[in-house]
């Protein structure tokens, strides 16, 4: 019983009926709970990590009453801040939800914040030099472009790891500077506005390839509304599709999956193409509805934080739309919380890593799975 | 250039070469402990920004350097023990810890500095290189070899006794048999968790203290992320040097030579290359390199999976 991969084949009710103690409990009750425990555990793990934060921000001299109230306010006082998490989350819900697919196939993408950066670039790209296209062409070419490149830089990494068993863990890291430190030549040499003096930064895109607007005065844009149809249509595939069905079957066990007729690499492929052409359309996305230019610190690091909305949403994209809500909130309100109470907004940073922490001690995130599957030659 | 400023050129670069090696000499040789033991622990970054900053706190309270040392292996024990628990006991996903550990580091680093140190007088006296008599006065190998502050050379034992460590003793056999056969090495009456606690603390202490090293003796200060991604190469480093101290050793000098040859190169004046290609130096030779060493990296057998005591 020690084999990792039967254990997580092992569904939430099976792993609650082994549980001793809980036999004395009536049926109903033993199919309910595991799924009521499932729900709540989030929630508890929030408020246990948001506990253990005041502790820290008690220790380190600051009001956690006044921190906390501010940080409630930046994120949910008024319509505008709402607006604001909306917009945080938008790029957080399709960095994450792409992930999932790469984490159920046992692909640990660390690279999102790269792939984030590539699809930025090709949609500024798009939006700098191609100047005549009405804006109903304009802003599906911005995204796909976006979503192309962001893809590759992806498949990259998978390409490495299924011809040369590279570790995509460090492969992605590693492109993630790449794509990181390009971006800087970019927007410092070839890309800069040649009319804005010194600053590093590339000129506006077009009119026509700016994302509209919904809610004015705030700045929400059909972003958001994108992200949720990628979620949903990942979600989809991961759970209802034979495509998503082969590449689960990949991440529990890559030998099993061979037996029963799996192409393990092209879907090893595939689940990196997938997830870096959701943080590239998410890069994309950042450029034609908000920032409108490419600068060296487009991201402040979704491609990292969407790795925590993935975890605490157990790799499932409904839970992510939840979970990048939630981290676009605590991002927002970490922003004014700093400005407000002067306490520095790194602390979300914190927050995030004790919601993954105190998920992980609930014992309900426990995806056992061989680090390395290694392709098996000849 | 003449032959002289090519010499001299050589020399600095040569020198920079293992005092920008050192963080990640310490950091792989610990990770390799980790790694054979079992135990996949990527949250080498975090670890080395903890080690890094309670190193600089302590030594700025205080005013002394052995005391920060001190510290940064206690900060090392007590994170380590965490990340034990969840990986070891608990049996968590050890990606999914590390990560989580990742952000603390950065996180929590970040938040104390600009609690603690924004507008204070940031410096602190740091280790001062220490010339070895006679033998820094060789031309050319003196500066290269016996010029640098304590840290430094202390990696040369620390490669030694960790070869010794895992390849000679009784401790050395267990870690790598639990890495390799969990089973077999529990039938055999070794506590499968115990090794792994030890495997996960020696690697947390040795990268906390790498970190260490970059505030009190690579400079002078704590900087928010000043580990730049080391923690991270040093996983590749590990990989790189096929589990091995000795390996973990030379790759990381490696790593150091791309720095200071992105360093030294980005200081010439009369370069035409931009110098982002040359920021990138390390980071697209790691991919070279994984990519040369297609197939010859075999990794522990056990590695990152957890040790499930069957009843």
């Amino acid at each position: 019983m020690n084999d990792p991969s039967r254990e997580t084949t092992m569904t939430m009710q099976e792993r609650s009926v082994a549980r001793p103690g809980m036999c004395l409990l009536p049926k109903a009750v033993l199919r309910i709970a595991p799924r009521l425990l499932a729900m709540i555990s989030p929630i508890a793990a929030i408020v246990l990590a948001l506990f253990i934060s005041m502790l820290l921000l008690i220790a380190a001299g600051y009001n956690p009453a006044r921190a906390y109230t501010v940080m409630w306010q930046g994120a949910f006082g008024d319509l505008r801040a709402i607006s604001e998490v909306l917009i945080k989350a938008t790029p957080l819900i399709l960095i994450g939800s792409g992930l999932a697919v790469a984490f159920r196939c046992s692909i640990w993408n660390i690279g999102a914040e790269g792939q984030f950066y590539a699809g930025a670039v090709g949609a500024t790209i798009v939006g700098i030099f191609i100047t005549s296209l009405p804006s109903y062409l304009m802003i599906p070419l911005v995204l796909l472009v976006g979503t192309l490149l962001g893809a590759l830089w992806g498949m990259l990494a998978g390409y490495l790891r299924v011809r040369f068993n590279a570790n995509e863990i460090v492969t992605t890291i590693m492109l993630n500077y790449i794509a990181i430190i390009g971006t800087g030549y970019l927007v410092t040499g070839p890309l800069m506005d040649p009319a804005g003096g010194k600053y590093p930064q590339t000129a506006r895109i077009v009119e026509a390839a700016m994302l509209p607007r919904f809610l004015p005065p705030t700045r929400l844009h059909i972003g958001f509304i994108i992200a949720l149809i990628v979620a949903v249509i990942l979600y989809l595939l991961i759970f209802k599709t034979s495509i998503g069905y082969a590449i689960r079957t990949v991440g529990i066990n890559p030998v099993t999956a061979r037996y029963a007729g799996i192409h393990v690499e092209r879907h090893v492929l595939l689940a990196m193409a997938i997830s870096g052409g959701a943080a590239g359309l998410a890069g994309a996305i950042e450029v034609a509805g908000i920032s409108f230019r490419l600068y060296q610190q487009i991201s402040p690091g979704y491609g990292f934080e969407g790795i925590a909305v993935a975890l605490l949403a157990n790799n499932h994209p409904l839970g992510i739309i939840l979970s990048g809500i939630l981290f676009g909130a605590l991002r927002s309100g970490a922003e004014v919380m700093q400005i407000s109470a002067k306490v520095p907004s790194v602390l979300v940073f914190v927050i995030q890593g004790l919601v993954i922490l105190c998920v992980v001690a609930f014992g309900l995130y426990r995806l056992h799975s061989r680090w390395e599957p290694r392709p098996e030659k000849e | 250039m003449d032959t002289s400023a090519m010499i001299l050129f050589v020399q600095t670069i040569l020198s920079a070469t293992w005092r920008l090696a050192t963080p990640m000499i310490y950091a792989s040789i610990g990770e390799v402990f980790t790694e054979r033991s079992g135990v996949l622990n990527i949250g080498l970054e975090g670890f080395m920004l903890l080690g890094a900053f309670a190193g600089f706190a302590v030594t700025y309270f205080t005013g002394s350097l052995a005391l920060g040392i001190l510290g940064a292996v206690l900060c090392g024990l007590i994170f380590g023990l965490l990340f034990a628990l969840f990986t070891v006991t608990i049996k968590a996903n050890q990606i999914v810890v590390g990560a989580a550990f990742n952000l603390i580091g950065l996180g929590l680093t970040g938040f104390l500095y600009r609690a603690w140190f924004v507008n204070k007088a940031q410096g602190i006296q740091a280790f001062p290189p220490i010339d070895i008599p006679y033998l820094s006065a060789i031309p050319f190998l003196g500066p290269v070899l016996f010029r640098h502050n304590i840290l430094v050379y202390c990696t040369v034992p620390l490669v030694l006794i960790a070869g010794f460590v895992l390849y000679k003793t009784a401790f050395g056999l267990a870690v790598r048999s639990v890495g390799e056969h969990p089973k077999a090495a529990d039938t055999a009456g070794v506590s499968v968790s115990l090794i792994r606690y030890a495997g996960v603390l020696i690697g947390t202490t040795l990268t906390s203290l790498g970190g260490a090293y970059l505030t009190l003796a690579h400079t002078n200060q704590f900087v928010e992320g000043i580990t730049t991604g080391r923690g991270f190469i040093a996983l590749a480093v590990v990989v790189f040097g096929r589990w091995s101290p000795k390996g973990a050793f030379w790759s990381s000098l490696l790593f150091g030579l791309f720095y200071a040859l992105q360093l030294r190169l980005q200081a010439i004046a009369n370069i035409t290359i931009p110098y982002q290609f040359l920021q990138a130096l390390p980071y697209v030779m790691t991919l070279l390199t994984l990519i040369l060493l297609r197939g010859r990296a075999i990794s522990p057998k056990a590695l990152g999976v957890p040790y499930q005591k069957s009843a």
